[in-house]
């Protein structure tokens, strides 16, 4: 509406003093028409492909749709199920102690690696090459050839534990612990690069003040290192906590869910019900349900983590 | 979304320093011993990250034989090579790389056209209401869960015709726009509207503007989004996995997937195809590696 009226309004000056047409024109509310058909199919192609799914997923959510055949509405009852169903619960409770495990693994891992490739070191750009790799490989790929270490050489490496022994992947308490593993190896690529540019923005002067002033390594870190790096390590703990309680290929190439459902993540839990269980409209809920909780999650993160962040 | 904000602030006021203060630190570095300790701290942990790939180097080296009898680490003598034609024949590798090749290329290729125009237009355009709230549009949708668009989007693409390649390509380049269109928008509010005002004034239209002064400065960014992009579509698995109905559209993560529960215990072929999937990209990193990773710093603090 008020883009109307501003648009209507330019074009009356504009008719005024066409001699001043062409400036007026640039500095008026309306942008030039071309500006428009460069954004407009993106839009379109945007809603289509990305919006309308998660309208048609919310709507879904209502009814009882198996996936097939007819459906009815059926209200609230999906979300009401969703909050007495154990094998659901189970699922969030394994996604979140996953998701904080690695995540705390992931950032404490990567800042010590990015602390040590930031150093003075020999042929550092060789080192750096080396921890990026897991970056360009396929989770789902090298996490079989994980699946074969965790199964086949940890337990003759480690016959005489009998947690690895006995195969840990195969183990309801401890499996989790090897996707972990997985996680974080493959993460820390990454989550290094960032802190690595973040290292960088740090003016060396600080720390040539903080050492004439007698500070030790660890308090200049604590000091001077780690506050200013706060919009790094809020970036890379908010990012990767959203990705892990997505927790996906990682899963399936190790265990499947498995043993039982005591690996099984909500994104796993969403695909197996809506895909093959005809569950379609109550994993499209969980889903509705997923999505809000990891808003409030990545929200909630960002209020508390920027709080304490430090600027120059 | 604040912090995203501050890093970019801080990134923009960082990034001219970069290598000014980089060529101070090289400088000092001469006088400044190498920290010898943590090399060596450096290069023993990274042996993690080596081992698991020796691991997949030597398993698919071997015959059945020879792997039972160890651990999977020892290095086979004598090399067997013929898990890898084997491994090329069963999983049909060809066709998988083909199709992987197809959607990664059609993917970058497609992104890096769009999503520079509609980061220039929304740039451009920013104070203005609709642009901007396009801006906020997509970028809300980095916030929203690839599971509550899975099982709708597979319906509609299968209605739609599009559950085969050019689908994933139609797919990776929408999804990709909000992250993208976020890295370029930066990068182009950075770039001095005086330079369009020029070609401008001289007669060009906006998209010639765009074309020939615009898309050429953002060769970096060019770069980041496609080495992001590109990384991105050749390793996805859930997306393929979801989407592709017919098996000769299979990528090469999900021939992979269907082929698991075939090799059952033929651990020796099975990682013959793992290192055939992984290595094209490998090999590519290897030999951009620098090139690489100074492409997704810049996306990473943008």
């Amino acid at each position: 509406m008020t883009t109307l009226t501003q648009a209507v309004r330019s074009s009356s000056t504009a008719g005024e003093t066409p001699a001043r047409a062409k400036r007026v024109k640039l500095e008026s509310r309306r942008a030039l028409p071309a500006f428009y058909w460069m954004v407009w199919p993106a839009v379109i192609a945007f809603a289509l492909f990305h919006t309308l799914p998660v309208l048609v997923g919310i709507f879904f959510s209502f009814t009882n749709y198996a996936g097939y055949g007819e459906w009815n509405f059926v209200g609230l009852s999906n979300y009401l199920n969703l909050f007495r169903d154990d094998r659901v619960l189970a699922a969030y409770g394994f996604s979140f102690l996953f998701a904080i495990v690695a995540t705390i693994l992931t950032n404490v891992i990567s800042l010590a690696i990015a602390l040590g490739l930031h150093a003075k070191i020999k042929a550092r750009n060789f080192w750096r090459g080396v921890y990026f790799v897991p970056y360009v490989l396929s989770i789902l790929v090298i996490g079989y050839v994980f699946q074969f270490f965790f199964s086949n050489s940890l337990p003759k490496i480690l016959s005489g534990i009998p947690l690895f022994a006995d195969n840990i992947l195969t183990n309801p308490d401890w499996a989790w612990t090897a996707i972990v593993v997985l996680g974080v190896w493959q993460s820390c690529a990454f989550a290094i690069i960032i802190y690595l540019s973040g290292l960088q923005t740090i003016p060396g002067e600080l720390y040539e003040a903080a050492s004439l002033d007698g500070a030790s390594a660890w308090r200049q870190f604590r000091s001077i290192t780690f506050p200013l790096i706060g919009a790094f390590f809020t970036i890379n703990v908010v990012l990767s906590l959203k990705s892990y309680l997505q927790v996906f290929d990682q899963i399936v190439a190790l265990t499947n869910g498995g043993p039982g459902t005591s690996t099984e993540s909500v994104t796993l839990l969403i695909f197996r019900g809506g895909f093959s269980g005809g569950e379609f409209a109550y994993q499209t809920a969980n889903a509705v349900i997923f999505f809000i909780v990891i808003t409030v999650v990545s929200l909630f993160q960002f209020r508390v983590l920027q709080r304490r962040e430090a600027d120059f | 979304m604040t912090t995203a904000t501050t890093t970019l602030a801080q990134a923009e006021e960082a990034l001219p320093d970069v290598p000014r203060r980089r060529r101070a630190r090289s400088d000092d570095d001469d006088t400044r011993r190498v920290n010898w300790w943590a090399t060596a701290l450096i290069a023993v942990c990274s042996l993690t990250i080596l081992i698991p790939l020796y691991l997949a180097v030597v398993v698919a080296l071997k015959t059945p034989d020879q792997l039972v009898s160890g651990t999977g680490f020892e290095w086979p003598d004598p090399v067997n090579w013929a898990n890898f034609p084997e491994a090329w024949e069963r999983t049909n590798f060809p066709q998988a790389l083909m199709n992987t090749a197809l959607i990664t290329v059609g993917s970058v290729v497609f992104t890096l056209l769009t999503s520079s125009i509609v980061a220039y237009a929304l740039a451009r355009n920013i104070h203005r209401p609709f642009f901007k709230g396009v801006f906020f549009y997509l970028l809300a949708a980095l916030f929203i869960p690839f599971p509550i668009i899975m099982l709708p989007l597979v319906k509609q693409t299968a209605i739609l015709g599009l559950d085969n390649q050019a689908g994933m390509i139609v797919l990776y380049t929408i999804y990709g726009l909000s992250l993208n269109v976020f890295i370029y928008t930066a990068y182009i509010r950075s770039i001095p509207i005086e330079l369009e005002e020029a070609a401008r004034v001289d007669g060009a239209s906006t998209w010639r503007v765009f074309w020939q002064v615009i898309f050429p400065l953002l060769a970096p960014m060019n770069a980041t989004v496609g080495i992001l992009t590109c990384v991105w579509a050749w390793n996805d698995f859930i997306m393929p996995l979801v989407v592709l109905s017919d098996p000769a559209a299979r990528t090469l993560p999900l021939a992979q997937y269907v082929f698991q529960g075939q090799f059952n215990t033929d651990y020796t072929v099975a990682f013959a195809s793992y290192l055939m999937a992984m290595a094209p990209l490998l090999i590519v990193y290897v030999f951009s590696q620098r090139w690489v990773i100074s492409g997704v710093t810049r996306g990473s603090i943008k």
